[in-house]
């Protein structure tokens, strides 16, 4: 028997035609021009790379198309993107360009629907939804819709299992709290939905280090992470440098 | 220039944009007459068996396909489910595959713990001296994405293997006609080495 070594995915932040990075969703960063980022992963040999653009629901924009043509010109890599995908037609659009997988959130929250009618037309394994979920004042957990700003009054454990039962591939599991912080993903959170859930859960929100990296898998169990601080810049509060962990490093660390 | 047939299964950017890439002329072949001109063929794919080889059929292609790989004998490049397609049939449907290589596609086994498909990166071991292999080291990591895994009747027509839960053939050859499991147009520099190799016979 041979387990695939988890997947290490760069999550990168489409804010208009840049990327950017974030803190808590807040604070942006300007990290460089899209193309000629994944074009430096794309050397990097990353094994995935995630596109979100993280305003387009909120407001109330479609997929760039263009942008994701350019993009899936340059990248070589499994590619998936989120941000403002609200019905089936965009779905298959966006995959037609040459991108793998699509990632819904917001419009999942508001229309369920959307993630059986997505997965039956181009199946599961092309379909992420992304949870993004924050701790109250009183340690309460909801998850949230529209850039973090919409609370959607859902706990994450019961939707995790509820996008599942409707058909999504995978959970791309988002801490608002910690992402950006380099503190290290949320662990009891990401062992609380990998322990409810059958399908891959990709941790993502504080990475800082391998260790983190390695936790994230060994610990909490999720089958894969995405990363974001980490791999646009040198260090935390230090200049952007686009970079990824050596193959035998991960090897090492996720063996 | 090589044609990358187009029969409406699956996505067939990514493949042009990789040739593109490492600047090898493509076009996508869609029509009977474009592939009745074909000088070297990429035969792409993505879905169910049965629904590939009705939509050759129907678009009236199987003939000529025949007559490129067994006649005409120019080089072909199956991808995926186009490398299933080449093979006798497949346990996923009931229709007849091309045949052009004595192999058979089965399921992945379930039991044992590994989720189905087989999806992400893995290895594929270079088994056999091969023109698509040229250059390639022992090991090479590929992008996979499957739930039917082809295996050869003669080991001879192997030119890849791989493990997962069970060895199967993830490259496969018979004179010009070749078959990968793996997505080299998702594979980055790997994929490229292989994609160049085929536009180079």
């Amino acid at each position: 028997m041979n387990v695939l070594r988890p997947r290490v995915i760069p999550s990168l932040l489409l804010h208009g035609e840049s990327l950017v990075k974030t803190m808590r969703f807040g604070k942006f960063r300007y990290v460089g021009d899209p193309a000629n980022t994944c074009r430096i992963f794309n050397e990097l040999e990353v094994d995935e790379l995630m596109f979100l653009d993280i305003l387009a629901s909120k407001e109330k924009r479609v997929p760039n198309f263009s942008l994701l043509r350019e993009i899936s010109t340059e990248c070589f890599v499994p590619l998936s993107y989120g941000g403002g995908i609200t019905s089936v037609d965009m779905a298959e659009k966006v995959l037609k360009i040459g991108f793998e997988k699509v990632v819904v959130n917001s419009a999942a929250l508001r229309n369920v629907d959307l993630i059986s009618d997505i997965s039956d037309r181009i199946g599961s394994q092309s379909l992420i939804v992304a949870i993004d979920v924050q701790k109250g004042w009183l340690g309460k957990e909801h998850c949230r819709g529209l850039s973090g700003k919409w609370n959607s009054g859902m706990e994450p454990v019961e939707w995790a299992q509820f996008v599942q039962s409707k058909g999504a591939g995978e959970i791309l599991l988002t801490s608002i709290n910690r992402e950006g912080t380099w503190k290290g993903f949320d662990l009891e959170l990401v062992t609380k939905v990998v322990g409810a859930v059958s399908i891959p859960v990709i941790a993502h929100g504080g990475a800082g280090c391998i260790s983190d990296i390695s936790n994230a898998i060994k610990v909490a169990g999720a089958s894969a992470v995405a990363l974001g601080s980490m791999v646009v810049f040198q260090k935390k509060d230090m200049g952007v440098l686009v970079n990824f962990p050596e193959q035998q490093q991960l090897q090492k660390a996720l063996a | 220039m090589i044609s990358v047939l187009d029969y409406g299964m699956g996505n067939i950017g990514s493949i042009t944009n990789m040739f593109k890439w490492i600047g090898v002329d493509s076009k996508v072949c869609d029509n009977l007459s474009s592939l009745e001109s074909a000088q070297k063929l990429v035969l792409p794919g993505v879905g169910a068996f049965d629904h590939a080889m009705s939509r050759i059929i129907d678009l009236g292609m199987l003939e000529t396909l025949n007559h490129k790989a067994l006649v005409e004998e120019i080089p072909i490049l199956g991808i995926c489910l186009g490398m299933q397609l080449i093979t006798r049939g497949s346990e996923e449907g009931k229709m007849k595959g091309l045949g052009w290589i004595p192999a058979e596609v089965r399921s992945l086994p379930k039991s044992i713990g590994l989720k189905i498909p087989h999806m992400g990166w893995n290895v594929a071991s270079t088994c056999m001296k091969s023109d698509l292999t040229d250059g390639f080291s022992e090991k090479t990591r590929f992008y996979f994405v499957h739930s039917y895994a082809v295996f050869c009747d003669d080991p001879e027509t192997s030119i890849f293997k791989t493990s997962y839960g069970v060895d199967f053939d993830s490259g496969i050859q018979r004179g010009k006609i070749f078959g990968v499991q793996f997505h080299p147009e998702k594979s980055h520099r790997y994929g490229a080495k292989l994609l160049r190799n085929f536009a180079n016979l």
